[in-house]
């Protein structure tokens, strides 16, 4: 019985660690490669003469920060305005009875469902027409359709989690709508809020498909631009390397720190983690 | 306290709207109206599509007057598509890449959400925040490592075959194992997903019928199959439901791997339509393959959120109740599944 127990162990943790080498080598290899110079490229594995020369090229000799720079404004809007508008909305989800309630939540989630290309086609024809073509504010409204369906149903969730009694126990306080809202239900949802906000950029960061067809001349974000380092530079992978290193860096670091929302977001609230 | 009725109810009962006077009703309406203004800008398009798929609009023809029908194409858009053989090959892929990769991700994330549920230990601990990094790498960027992982002279798994006597691995440029690359690629960025979501899943079972389970002395696998599965039936369906919507979509991973290529091997709904819009300058001609796939995802979606809400019923309430009974548990599960 013991025998069979540690053999089971033992098959257990084989599992987990070759899934673990499928998963994390490839991120980690990447981080290998910004350090490796262009000459031991072909020629060495994993011993040779770590180099900061990539970084130098690629963070001092492109326009990298500028691509940065892009994907921050992109982002960081989006998620302002998701959450400027979203969380009102959220609140009224959750708190209020009123006709075709369920409808337009459900209304909101289909968005997200909604295929990239459908709309970036016919968009592509209002943007240039209406001069939001390669703009920032063309982006940052397109990029809605990512973070605004997410901010609400997630934190609807986190207002049903609150207890009505707590608003009524306010009211007979004498505080009035706003203050509640802010001074008592806000800072409760507040750690929810931060984490699908943050959520919200990361997949705003990591968007692709609407950067590509809606911008990509004078705004780019870092996405399009490391995918056209790649067609471009086929020599210089450990500059690639760099690219691709400084692109997925922040989506980890904020993913990290915000783990004990995650499944909450990424699930939009179907399934409570 | 009955003044604010309507307000701070929390949804439990209908109010007396009638009474209320007209700035409360419309409240909540002004409050979700400026998410929903925001996003439904963004739905015009859902309209014009439909609307240009049946108009001559090129890019170079801008102006197809659709009003007074100069250009007005009705159904040959869509006639044509149906005509066309790229066309159903499309839907052949789409459908192939979303089948592979979601099922492959479904039934790798169950099994290592599995593990990792059962393991506790600094290794498992570990593991559980560092799996979630390949999720939160853009999938194009994920493509881009693997691309460069792939490639013969400085990848290293080209390296590592080499060394085991296998040469020349073609991966997305041959069209024997173009899909496969892309499947492993969407498997590596997508399966996190899977796993965080059903280890949720599995640690917010309630513990009593398994518990129970053991005093009766059932195998492993017969709890797995009677109590774990219908249970976590629910997160599966969501798992389900996101990658499949997702994988049916996907854009980013084939286009940053090959474009579509070689040939027509990875030409998906998607990327056909983004060719065709922007390569070939066929803006009306593409817009009915990108319909199509709309309608795909909205059907199969539909379907599995309403086997989800099914499921949500099931797993906490009746048939558990049947599999208890015969169990002899019904007592305690009533407990503990509604403990939920």
């Amino acid at each position: 019985m013991t025998a069979q127990k540690r053999l089971y162990s033992i098959l257990k943790n084989a599992g987990l660690a070759i899934y673990a080498i499928f998963a994390l080598f490839p991120l980690l290899w990447m981080v290998l490669l910004t350090f490796k110079s262009d000459a031991e490229m072909l020629t060495t594995t994993f011993v040779f003469h770590p180099t900061l020369v990539n970084y130098e090229e690629v963070l001092l000799k492109t326009d990298y920060f500028r691509y940065i720079k892009d994907s921050i404004i992109v982002a960081g809007g989006a998620v302002i305005i998701s959450v400027l508008a979203g969380v009102p909305a959220a609140y009224a989800l959750a708190r209020y009875n009123f006709k075709k309630k369920e409808d337009i939540a459900f209304q909101i989630l289909s968005f997200k469902f909604a295929p990239e290309i459908l709309v970036v086609l016919p968009l592509y024809m209002i943007y240039d027409k209406l001069g939001l073509y390669d703009t920032y504010f063309g982006l940052i409204w397109v990029y809605q359709l990512i973070s605004m369906p997410l901010i609400i149903w997630v934190v609807r969730g986190y207002f049903e989690d609150i207890s009505v009694e707590i608003e009524h126990a306010a009211q007979v306080d004498g505080y009035s709508w706003w203050q509640i809202f802010f001074k008592i239900l806000v800072p409760l949802i507040r750690p929810g809020l931060v984490a699908s906000a943050l959520l919200c950029f990361i997949f705003a960061w990591n968007s692709f498909t609407f950067p590509l067809l809606l911008a990509g001349i004078k705004i780019e974000p870092i996405t399009v631009a490391a995918t056209k380092y790649l067609a471009q530079n086929t020599v210089h992978y450990g500059q690639m390397a760099v690219a691709a290193t400084f692109s997925a860096l922040p989506s980890i670091i904020f993913a990290i720190c915000i783990q004990k929302h995650l499944v909450r977001g990424l699930s939009f609230g179907a399934v409570k983690g | 306290m009955i003044q604010n009725n309507s307000t701070n109810n929390g949804g439990t009962a209908p109010t007396d709207l009638n009474v209320a006077p007209l700035s409360r009703r419309i409240r909540p309406y002004l409050i979700v109206a400026p998410a929903l203004l925001i996003t439904i800008g963004i739905l015009i398009p859902f309209g014009m599509a439909i609307y240009f798929s049946m108009t001559g609009y090129t890019f170079r023809n801008p102006d197809p007057t659709f009003l007074g029908f100069k250009d007005f194409a009705f159904l040959k858009n869509w006639i044509r598509m149906f005509q066309d053989a790229q066309f159903w090959n499309a839907v052949w892929v789409t459908l192939r890449y979303a089948f592979w990769s979601t099922i492959i991700e479904l039934l790798l994330g169950l099994g290592i959400a599995m593990l990792l549920g059962n393991t506790d230990n600094r290794f498992s601990r570990i593991l559980r925040v560092a799996l979630i990094f390949p999720l939160m790498v853009a999938p194009v960027i994920g493509t881009l490592i693997w691309q460069l992982m792939l490639r013969s002279g400085v990848g290293i798994i080209d390296k590592f075959l080499n060394t085991l006597g296998i040469y020349g691995m073609q991966w997305g440029a041959s069209s024997k194992t173009a899909m496969l690359t892309v499947v492993m690629i969407d498997v590596w960025v997508n399966c996190p997903f899977v796993i965080i979501l059903v280890l949720a899943g599995i640690q917010s079972l309630p513990k009593s019928p398994f518990e129970s389970a053991k005093i009766d002395g059932g195998s492993a696998w017969f709890n797995f199959k009677t109590l774990t599965l219908p249970m976590l039936k629910p997160t599966i369906l969501i798992a389900l439901l996101f990658r499949l919507m997702a994988a049916l979509q996907e854009f980013g991973i084939i286009f940053a791997l090959t474009k579509g290529g070689p040939g027509d091997t990875l030409m998906s709904l998607s990327v056909t339509a983004y060719t065709r819009a922007f390569l070939y300058q066929k803006f009306s001609g593409a817009l009915p393959f990108i319909l199509v796939l709309w309608f795909i995802v909205n059907t199969v979606a539909k379907r599995i959120v309403t086997a989800w809400r099914k499921s949500q019923y099931q797993a906490t309430g009746k048939e558990l109740e049947e599999v208890a009974k015969k169990e002899g548990l019904i007592k305690r599960l009533v407990k503990g599944g509604k403990a939920k």
